[in-house]
């Protein structure tokens, strides 16, 4: 396992302990993995459940509660670097996994192997569910079906941290100003990734948001939308800065907000 | 109304702007209400392969069972309904011929594919799925999914164990605990629906919902509920712009008008005559 954890006080590094195990359970008295022997700390003040690539930390209602990068925290999901505080000590969280990551297995969907019926052969891996299946009230997975599927996935699961998966889009802000009708002079901030214009039933079109600017498309409607006069067809078109819209007899004008 | 002047039925599927080829497989039969989307894993080509195996099984098998039987009528031994254990036997089906060719070649070795599929008749839908691939629904501006994943994060979820907003990073998003072709014996989840004229239905695979919000799908379906083959379009397109990560595909239906199974004395008798 690549994650580890290094236990510090004001400054100075006490131990280092590799996150070996699904359960691991900090506290003061000596059958804990992480012992730390000072009265501030309770006998079993928090625990670490691991499974695949992300650690979880649980506060186990201690006295006088579990700190991570200065916020307390009842659970978490660990992120690498991150700084558990517990009492005057400090547990450093480090996670190599992203930097092995095979850029390959990002994303791919993979099967996690319930243990083959068959195979009774293979005990260990059985074991090592049932063990995750029992890890107290932070691990307890709701069964699922007659197979537990908690055993070690079948493919090595080395996906890295991903990325939120939509970062907003980079297009620049811009709005749409209604110039006719009994609306006109109203403004209208296009900030959705998606803005419907017109009536359902009617006539629709849609200005959507893309990284490379926006874009009018045609929904629906017997007649067509038109910028600067010219009619569209039912392809999408690239919005440029003062084009005037057409739309069901209202005119708009749509412009880049500085 | 027959089923197939009552929806309408568009489907799209992408490589998406990463991968060089496409494990996703989709069918749809418009005749009996059927639609089927899986998306596959393993080795080489053996992802194609599985779900191509799992949705040619379903389809095929499905729509020349109800050539000559209706989704409605009850079997004798167990009471249900033939359209939710013709959905069962059928992804039961795939998932033997899955196994078997995964034991058979070793190419092939480890295959497997998740899969969802719906079948409409008499006014509800019937939907099967096993892994993460999903379907929702619209209803007036909602949208909803009306499956639950089968993986690894979802059980976190439900365990408490991990909010919504941190299942959003986690590193564990592609992790299925149920997929079609890995072991003999597979149980997919069904549940049947009612439907409203008005209703669309979404199924996608993992490709759209973990690159796209589903506020925004929501938003792009509701706005483009008039034009269902630009709404597919659309979804896809925003899947790839977001950085299109997987394979994406979408299967959309629309309900325009009741599809209520003929009942009663005088319908069975026509039945009869029309066999």
């Amino acid at each position: 396992m690549a994650a580890k954890l290094i236990l510090s006080m004001d400054g100075v590094v006490i131990n280092e302990f590799p996150i070996s195990k699904e359960r691991m359970t900090i506290g003061r008295k000596t059958h804990n993995d992480i012992v730390i022997d000072n009265l501030a700390v309770s006998g079993e003040h928090a625990a670490i459940v691991t499974i695949l690539n992300d650690s979880f930390l649980e506060d186990l209602d201690s006295t006088n509660g579990v700190e991570v990068n200065g916020v307390m925290i009842k659970k978490h999901v660990m992120q690498a670097n991150d700084v558990i505080g517990i009492g005057k000590y400090h547990l450093k969280y480090i996670s190599d996994q992203v930097s092995q990551a095979n850029p390959d297995d990002f994303e791919k969907t993979m099967i996690l192997r319930a243990p083959a019926k068959s195979a009774e052969a293979n005990a260990q891996v059985s074991a090592t569910a049932n063990n995750v299946e029992k890890t107290g009230k932070f691990g307890a997975l709701p069964p699922v079906d007659s197979t537990p599927a908690t055993a070690p996935a079948t493919a090595p699961a080395t996906a890295p941290a991903a990325a939120p998966a939509n970062a907003p889009a980079a297009a620049q802000a811009a709005a749409v100003q209604i110039l006719t009708g009994p609306n006109a002079g109203k403004e209208l901030d296009l900030v959705k990734n998606l803005t419907t214009l017109g009536k359902p039933g009617v006539q629709v079109a849609v200005l959507t948001r893309r990284p490379h600017g926006f874009f009018i498309t045609h929904v629906e409607g017997t007649s067509f939308p038109s910028v600067n006069g010219q009619v569209l067809n039912d392809k999408p078109h690239q919005m440029n800065d003062h084009d005037v819209i057409e739309l069901a007899g209202v005119k708009m004008e749509f412009y880049f907000k500085g | 109304m027959k089923v197939q002047d009552a929806l309408e039925i568009v489907s799209q599927t992408n490589p998406g702007m990463v991968r060089s080829h496409n494990e996703d497989s989709v069918a749809c039969e418009a005749a009996c209400g059927l639609v089927v989307l899986a998306d596959g894993m393993g080795g080489y080509n053996a992802g194609e392969v599985a779900s191509g195996i799992a949705v040619s099984v379903t389809a095929m098998e499905i729509s020349h069972r109800l050539q000559n039987a209706s989704p409605v009528e009850r079997d004798e031994q167990s009471g249900e309904e033939l359209g939710v254990l013709l959905l069962r036997d059928n992804i039961q089906k795939a998932n033997a011929s899955i196994f078997h060719a995964s034991q058979s070649q070793p190419q092939y070795a480890g295959m497997g594919t998740t899969i969802v599929a719906g079948l409409f008749y008499d006014n509800r839908v019937a939907v099967g799925h096993v892994g993460d691939s999903r379907m929702y629904r619209l209803r007036d501006e909602t949208l909803e999914s009306i499956t639950r994943d089968h993986s690894l994060l979802q059980e976190q979820i439900d365990s408490g164990m991990i909010s919504i907003e941190d299942a959003r990073h986690s590193k564990n998003k592609n992790l299925v605990t149920r997929a079609v072709g890995i072991d003999a014996e597979i149980s997919a989840e069904i549940h049947v629906h009612d439907v409203r004229i008005g209703d669309i239905y979404l199924l996608c695979s993992d490709g759209l919902n973990d690159m796209v919000e589903d506020d925004d799908i929501g938003t792009t379906l509701y706005a483009m509920q008039g034009n269902l083959p630009l709404a597919a379009e659309q979804l896809i397109q925003m899947a790839n712009d977001n950085g299109g990560r997987d394979n994406v595909s979408v299967v959309l239906v629309k309900v325009k008008g009741g599809f209520a199974a003929p009942r009663g004395w005088f319908a069975e008798l026509v039945n009869w005559f029309n066999k």
